[in-house]
């Protein structure tokens, strides 16, 4: 099956983001399509290269981008949870004149319809939040 | 048609439970994750409701919860099946959506 | 709030979302950014139910003033909801009866359902959102 995930919550701060990973790397090991991951609200801050998590924890951040590698899911930052939280990307950061842009490899920030055309094209769309 | 409903909050933080169980409809299935899984141990206030609502919804578990809360499956609640990740998963493709009462 | 999609989605599959709403607005962002996401769905033509239960129907009480706590006062924003083909908005009696509310106390024509009512509403959906 097709499914997408949306995650509301950011790393660390609640275990959303941990299940969502165990989620979907389970759903992967089956066979299953992971169509979109999709974060909102906080979750947009699973998406910071800037993260420096102590080194006998889990790195939530870099987790989501080897998964992503490995397995060449779409990991979507949504725009305007992003602009409001400072989760920027090249382009964005030269759009609103920032000094840097702290993205994450393998994600990629866009709007809202991503979201809604994820719950169209998938069989089966799961939130995990809190 | 059945829905699956997953609840994340613990049950005596949070109304989720209890507004998941007021909704479900019967024949759906209930899966209690992250720390709602405490509302799946013998002993609590919460044993009578769940007992009667585990006559028309089929409630689950997730193990890998309940181990990282100290809690032993030999204590939840008879009824509640325990699943892991691979049995969520299952569990969102042999439903027709999930709402994720948070 | 993000710019609204001029182009129409037009890849012809139309699935019943249901986006659920719990929570009070203005004590965290979740009720706003939920309503973003309504607006921004419109644009894709699919059938579409918001529902309201516990402190969520909160959110589309009457007379909203944020301005002594200087936050953006979205719940006017309740209201264009019907200029984007999004009418069918939903309330659990139980919940209103237990915060003591009417529906003259709501800024929004709403459809009053019992809590079973919801329920099954619930079951037809093939995409249920929460935030």
């Amino acid at each position: 099956m097709k499914i997408s995930v949306v995650l509301n919550e950011g790393p660390y701060q609640h275990q959303a983001a941990d299940t969502a990973y165990h989620f979907i790397r389970a759903a992967l090991a089956k066979g299953h399509e992971i169509f979109r991951v999709f974060f909102y609200h906080d979750g947009v801050n699973n998406g910071t290269r800037l993260t420096t998590p102590p080194q006998d924890d889990r790195n939530i951040v870099t987790r989501w981008s080897s998964l992503a590698e490995e397995h060449n899911l779409d990991l979507v930052v949504c725009v305007a949870a992003a602009q409001r939280r400072g989760i920027v990307d090249q382009s964005e950061a030269t759009r609103h004149g920032k000094d840097a842009d702290n993205i994450a490899p393998g994600f990629r920030i866009s709007g809202l319809g991503q979201l809604v055309e994820a719950g169209i094209e998938s069989d089966r769309l799961v939130v995990f939040g809190d | 048609m059945a829905l699956l409903h997953t609840v994340n909050k613990s049950p005596f933080e949070k109304n989720s439970l209890e507004t998941c169980l007021r909704i479900a409809v019967e024949g759906s299935s209930v899966l209690l994750i992250e720390d709602g899984v405490y509302g799946a141990m013998n002993g609590t206030s919460l044993n009578g409701a769940l007992s009667d609502a585990g006559n028309r919804l089929q409630f689950y578990v997730l193990g890998p919860d309940l181990k990282a809360r100290g809690l032993s499956e030999q204590d939840v609640m008879e009824g509640i099946e325990v699943v892991d990740y691979d049995g969520f998963v299952d569990l969102v493709v042999g439903h027709d959506a999930t709402h994720a009462c948070l | 709030m993000e710019d609204i999609p001029e182009e129409e989605y037009s890849g012809g599959v139309v699935k019943k979302f249901m986006y659920v709403n719990r929570r009070a607005p203005h004590g965290s962002i979740y009720a706003q950014e939920s309503l973003e996401v309504v607006l921004v769905g419109a644009a894709f033509e699919q059938d579409v139910s918001v529902v309201f239960l516990d402190d969520g129907v909160y959110q589309i009480r009457k007379d909203q003033d944020t301005s002594a706590i200087g936050t953006k006062n979205f719940s006017k924003t309740f209201r264009a909801l019907e200029m984007y083909d999004v009418e069918k908005l939903y309330v659990e009696k139980e919940s209103m009866q237990a915060r003591g509310m009417t529906e003259d106390d709501l800024n929004v024509p709403v459809e009053v359902k019992t809590s079973e009512e919801i329920g099954r509403l619930m079951e037809e959906q093939d995409v249920v959102l929460s935030f």
